[in-house]
């Protein structure tokens, strides 16, 4: 029976009418299922095999709506069946299901071309919303800590919820934008204004390619995205992937400042983006 | 049943489902409420929103963990890690009892996501037993199992669907967390009355009751918790009580979710069918359907 819920849908949301063998489906239904006076076993079956695709496909679709936006309804729905069909979930809640959908599209580009690596930044964008929201927090490394301790001995970690991204778009605005928009389309019934109404069926400009080093992280438990230099990047970066302070300052690269480092640790701690590594 | 040992011996009345949609309006307006019911899933995260609100919650209110992936009757063991977390969550919420629901959900680690049917078998009660004494010894926490509504039914059936939950709460020793609406939207399915039902489960078993609304199509019925209860559910549910003595109820609504106070409304009329088991011994209840 599991095998037959994970197989996807045929034209007009009905379950296939043949199994994997090629015999009838009614056929092999009616082996596990029993009929009533109103369902057949196949429609029966059917019942649980369209409500496994409606609620992924719902999930998948609430996960991704800047993804959506950029590929359109039709190839993006096609994208979601493909996914979904390829990696089904592994994981006990939904918060998961799009873990893999990056490893995905570069798998397969065929569902995405020809922005392939404009899907891909979208996806991942997303994607660290998600872990950014509920991902543990430790305690946070304060402004004094920083001081107390000499920094070569400082055993750094960024914030499990504090997701880095080096991306060829800027696709925080637009998703941003996109988010907005999608608002404004779930209240266009009362949208008193035409500029509403015209804002809710606008047409968002897709981002260039542009180099973009983005954190997306929480303060107070909502989500914020911040724009990042790239070498405060490459340092934060080196002190996720566990190098001391004085590596990680390094990577930084020989243009950095010693005002700037002074800076981003500043405002890095009063985010509380820094704790401790176990 | 009022306090017995499936429910940590308390006496718990009406509940609510804790839903996002409420949270600002609970966290400022702190309406008295007699318990939440979470879904354990939702809070098995590392920090964030959802736990910063169970903390604030669990400052004010009683809470009882509802679960939904637990899925006693898949066949492999549950995950060593999963219960460490959910354990934690027990700890973080002392749930005096835990529910989730007699049914599968999962093949080798792959997941629906869907509470289905099982067979009623009594090789699958035993295997199902099992895995409930397992999680209920690893928890440390009394559980309740929680039948499911169902739209197909299977050859290998042995039993009816009320001789398989007792099959199986016996032989775990666990308690029942018995849903009205299931049974109502179940029997209907299936063509079996409702009452037949609720007469043949162990009554001193149930540690909570689940009411809920269900929708209507032209050949079945649906459980889709987007809708107040409907009388037929509310007549079972006087019944149920009847049978059980009051106890612990939770109204559902999980879609198309009102304001907080229309679905605290909805849930409070449950006080008017249960007049008739108010003072009167479970034992002594009339057998009426
Ligand atoms: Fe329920």
């Amino acid at each position: 029976m599991h095998a037959s819920l994970l197989r996807p849908l045929a034209a007009g949301d009905r379950m296939q009418r043949k199994w994997t063998d090629g015999r009838p489906m009614a056929e092999v239904a009616a082996e596990i299922i029993k009929p009533n006076d109103r369902l057949t076993a196949f429609d029966r079956l059917e019942i649980y095999n369209r409500m496994y695709w409606f609620r992924l496909v719902d999930c998948f679709h609430d996960d991704n709506p800047g993804l959506r936006a950029m590929l359109g309804a039709r190839k993006f729905d096609r994208l979601a069946l493909a996914y979904l069909a390829k990696r089904p979930s592994r994981s006990f809640t939904l918060r998961n299901l799009c873990s893999g959908l990056e490893a995905f599209l570069r798998a397969e580009p065929a569902w995405t071309a020809p922005r392939t690596a404009l899907a891909i930044d979208i996806a991942r964008f997303e994607w660290a919303q998600t872990v950014a929201f509920d991902e543990e927090a430790f305690a946070p490394v304060t402004a004094a800590d920083l001081g107390a301790s000499p920094p070569s001995r400082l055993r750094l970690a960024v914030q499990p919820y504090v997701q880095l991204l080096a991306l060829n778009h800027p696709v925080d605005a637009y998703v941003i934008a996109v988010k907005k928009r999608d608002t404004l389309r779930a209240e266009a019934s009362n949208a008193t204004t035409a500029a509403r109404r015209r804002a809710a069926v606008r047409r968002i400009r897709l981002p260039r390619r542009s180099k973009t080093w983005i954190a997306v992280h929480r303060v107070e438990n909502q989500l914020y995205y911040k724009r990042l230099e790239s070498s405060a990047f490459r340092i934060l970066e080196a002190l996720r992937a566990g190098a001391r302070l004085s590596r990680a300052l390094a990577r930084g690269g020989a243009g950095v400042t010693t005002g700037q480092v002074r800076d981003w640790f500043a405002l890095w701690t009063e985010l509380g983006w820094l704790c401790r590594r176990k | 049943m009022p306090a017995n040992p499936f429910n940590g011996h308390t006496d718990y009345g009406i509940g609510l489902g804790l839903r996002v949609p409420h949270y600002s309006h609970i966290l400022a307006k702190k309406p008295v409420v007699d318990w939440f019911e979470i879904i354990s899933e939702n809070f098995m995260c590392g920090g964030g929103r959802p736990l910063e609100v169970l903390d604030l919650i669990l400052e004010q209110y009683r809470v009882v963990q509802h679960g939904v992936s637990m899925y006693f009757g898949s066949a492999e063991k549950p995950d060593r890690e999963h219960l460490r977390r959910l354990k934690a969550l027990v700890r973080r919420t002392n749930t005096p009892w835990l529910s989730d629901h007699l049914c599968w959900g999962s093949v080798d680690g792959t997941y629906t996501h869907d509470l289905l049917p099982m067979p009623y078998t009594f090789e699958a009660a035993k295997r199902t037993a099992a895995k409930i004494r397992m999680v209920r010894d690893f928890l440390e926490v009394p559980i309740c199992v929680e039948n499911v509504s169902s739209y197909a039914e299977f050859h290998a059936s042995e039993m009816t669907e009320w001789e398989f939950l007792g099959e199986v709460v016996e032989l775990a020793d666990c308690g029942i967390l018995l849903d009205v609406n299931n049974i109502y939207v179940s029997s209907k399915n299936h063509g079996f009355n409702p009452y037949d039902y609720l007469n043949g489960v162990p009554h001193h078993r149930v540690g909570q009751m689940h009411i809920a609304g269900h929708t209507k199509f032209e050949k079945y019925l649906l459980d889709t918790h987007d809708h107040p209860v409907l009388d037929p559910v509310w007549k079972l549910y006087a019944h149920a009580t009847r049978l059980c003595g009051v106890t612990a109820t939770l109204l559902e609504w999980d879609d198309r979710i009102p304001s907080f106070a229309e679905v605290h409304d909805e849930a409070l009329k449950a006080n008017e069918f249960i007049g008739g088991a108010r003072g009167a011994a479970p034992a002594e209840a009339a057998r009426v359907g």
